[in-house]
């Protein structure tokens, strides 16, 4: 990327101050409290909350957990993506719009919902029952909670890639005797694995946080179904808001670093579907 | 301390935008409008809907003046963090003292303290104008024939109630159910340690807060038997899941004492003090007893508690002050970070 020139719109200055000022206030000062705050502990007493072994199990199920469910979301996205951008169908604007509705549930009652009907009297329940499968009140209840958080940020990241994927390019490597399969995997998937990745970012990013769908989905068992979110509420029940920070802190630099390293990622698989 | 600095900041530049409106200190006169912000815990929702209609129409005809009470509800002890973090509440009815004390030592702390130290000796009856205790609630026929508390411990029954950390309500679940062991095991101290472990084994789901495990008890079908607070056992009976469950009242239980407050530093800035303190002493008049009994709380008044002994029968009552030795003394050894609560459940829950 080359600097850009002097823009000829005014305003430069203005616009830059009020994204500073508007960063600050929301977002950079809310966190260096919260990270002065954790400071004041002495390095031992950090330690000591972060290496505990049930705060460790916490980090292991909501990270593995938040890992699952983006996973699932790359690929579930991608496809819903697909369906809605290429191809007409009745009922398409509803699909269309119902894939906005996770955004917009307090996720308390997506999670009363999801656990009502996953639970063993719930409809799901009873028919996944059969099987021997429970959901609700396991691991995999937090998975599906966070599917559903995550969906829209695959879907709506990808989707008008897709749409803005140039025909050309396809109609070129069919007419050059590629299959759909070499299509899809040499031509489509490269353009549009950065904005994938993005997608995968967002989910991630916002499942590591989620709290109220899940509590109620999970049953929040230490050392088996308790995610950091609820541990560092457990903290603050108790008032103890140093534990509590520590934990938050050490959960921000974890999820700065991932996103990080999927930001690279993405710049790489940027270059690397440009040549 | 920094972002209370800032909290305050951004306040008073509100205070200054809104031309310092809210900082002038109102003069009582007659025909006077109050507002009082009350700032409750989860069950007392439908208690003080009605208590504040009552309030209202009494202050209405013995002073001229009028008052708004508005409610907040939430669980008792994010309650007292939201008024520590500058939650501007003229009264606390909170589920137990333990929360207000933490608000007196935490504000102290922080050297604005909201409240005195012997808040609780300033109303009659330790400052708890009503009081409760927990009960089972069982399915219909009950099953499971589940009678007293040692049924709990049977390894085909699972007991829904909330997570201790962050439930008032699930403390009094704890206590009662080793208060029972204790009675019944000559005092012994580690028997009752292990019949408290024998029911946690068969515990699914920790919720964080009473509603929730009712909502998993009786909406989701878990569990055989939810520990609930006996107000809340009677809504679930007379409401939510009429017909579906019923209530079990244990041979012994514990005496829970909600308790209320006004906060000192906040009625004085918003010119409440008075209304606050005469909100608190009708919670003690017959007709605020009343309405306490009516919502199944136990008037603390004897009187009128023999109304309600249809609904709210006489059952043995440990205390925690009698049997513990206080909040402070039974929160230290069952509920702080790495205490008897934390070490039953890394027992059985760590691989």
């Amino acid at each position: 990327m080359s600097k850009p020139k002097k823009s000829q719109l005014p305003g430069f200055g203005l616009t830059l101050g009020l994204s500073l000022s508007y960063m600050s206030l929301l977002i950079f000062i809310p966190l260096i409290a919260l990270i002065l705050y954790a400071a004041k502990l002495p390095a031992a007493d950090f330690w000591e909350i972060i290496v505990d072994e049930r705060v460790k199990s916490a980090f292991k199920i909501s990270f593995l957990s938040t890992f699952y469910a983006a996973a699932v979301n790359f690929f579930l996205g991608l496809i819903i993506a697909w369906v809605l951008a290429r191809y007409q169908f009745f009922g398409k604007r509803i699909i269309d719009a119902l894939i906005d509705l996770p955004f917009a549930i307090p996720t308390a009652v997506a999670g009363i919902s999801l656990s009502t009907i996953f639970s063993s009297q719930g409809i799901m329940g009873k028919i996944l029952g059969v099987f021997g499968i429970d959901i609700s009140f396991s691991r995999a209840g937090i998975v599906v909670a966070l599917i559903f958080i995550g969906l829209p940020f695959v879907v709506r990241t990808v989707q008008p890639v897709i749409e803005e994927l140039d025909a050309e390019l396809e109609e070129a490597a069919a007419s050059l005797g590629a299959n759909f399969y070499q299509i899809f995997v040499k031509v489509i998937f490269p353009s549009l694995l950065p904005s994938l990745l993005t997608g995968f970012a967002l989910a991630f990013a916002r499942g590591l946080g989620e709290y109220g769908a899940i509590i109620f989905i999970s049953s929040n068992m230490p050392y088996q179904t308790e995610i950091v979110p609820l541990l560092i509420v457990k903290k603050l029940a108790q008032f103890n808001y140093a534990g509590a920070s520590a934990i938050g802190v050490t959960m921000l630099v974890c999820a700065f670093v991932l996103l990080l390293l999927i930001n690279f990622l993405q710049v790489y698989a940027k270059r690397r579907s440009k040549n | 301390m920094r972002m209370q600095f800032l909290g305050r900041a951004i306040l008073f530049a509100l205070a200054a935008a809104a031309g310092f409106g809210f900082l002038a200190t109102p003069v009582a006169r007659a025909g006077e409008e109050f507002k009082l912000l009350n700032v409750s815990y989860d069950p007392t929702r439908e208690l003080y809907k009605e208590f504040n209609e009552a309030f209202a129409k009494y202050y209405q005809e013995k002073t001229g003046n009028t008052v708004t009470v508005t409610q907040s509800h939430a669980g008792s002890t994010a309650q007292a963090n939201a008024v520590i973090q500058g939650n501007e509440a003229d009264v606390l009815t909170l589920a137990l003292a333990y929360d207000i004390d933490e608000v007196v030592s935490k504000t102290k702390a922080n050297g604005n303290q909201l409240l005195p130290e012997n808040w609780q000796t300033r109303l009659p009856k330790n400052s708890a104008p009503y009081t409760s205790t927990i009960v089972f609630l069982v399915r219909v026929g009950n099953p499971k024939n589940i009678k007293d508390w040692n049924d709990l411990t049977r390894s085909d029954v699972k007991t829904i109630t909330p997570d201790p950390k962050t439930s008032g309500g699930a403390r009094w679940n704890y206590l009662a159910a080793w208060a029972y062991a204790l009675a019944n095991n000559g005092n012994d101290d580690a028997k009752a340690r292990e019949f408290v472990k024998q029911i946690y084994a068969n515990v699914p789901v920790l919720d964080s807060g009473a509603r929730g495990a009712t909502n998993t008890f009786v909406q989701k079908g878990q569990g055989d038997v939810l520990l609930a607070w006996e107000n809340e056992a009677y809504l679930s009976i007379n409401d939510v899941a009429k017909g579906k469950v019923e209530i079990v009242v244990p041979s012994l239980s514990i005496l829970a004492e909600p308790t209320v407050a006004w906060v000192d530093k906040n009625v004085e800035r918003h010119g409440t003090a008075e209304v606050a303190k005469e909100y608190l002493n009708y919670l003690y008049s017959k007709e605020g007893q009343r309405i306490a009994g009516k919502n199944y709380y136990r008037p603390s008044d004897p009187e009128v508690g023999k109304e309600f002994t249809d609904t709210l029968p006489e059952l043995k009552l440990v205390t925690i002050d009698g049997d513990f030795g206080g909040w402070a003394k039974a929160y230290a050894r069952h509920f702080a970070d790495g205490a008897e609560f934390d070490k039953i459940i890394t027992e059985l829950h760590k691989k």
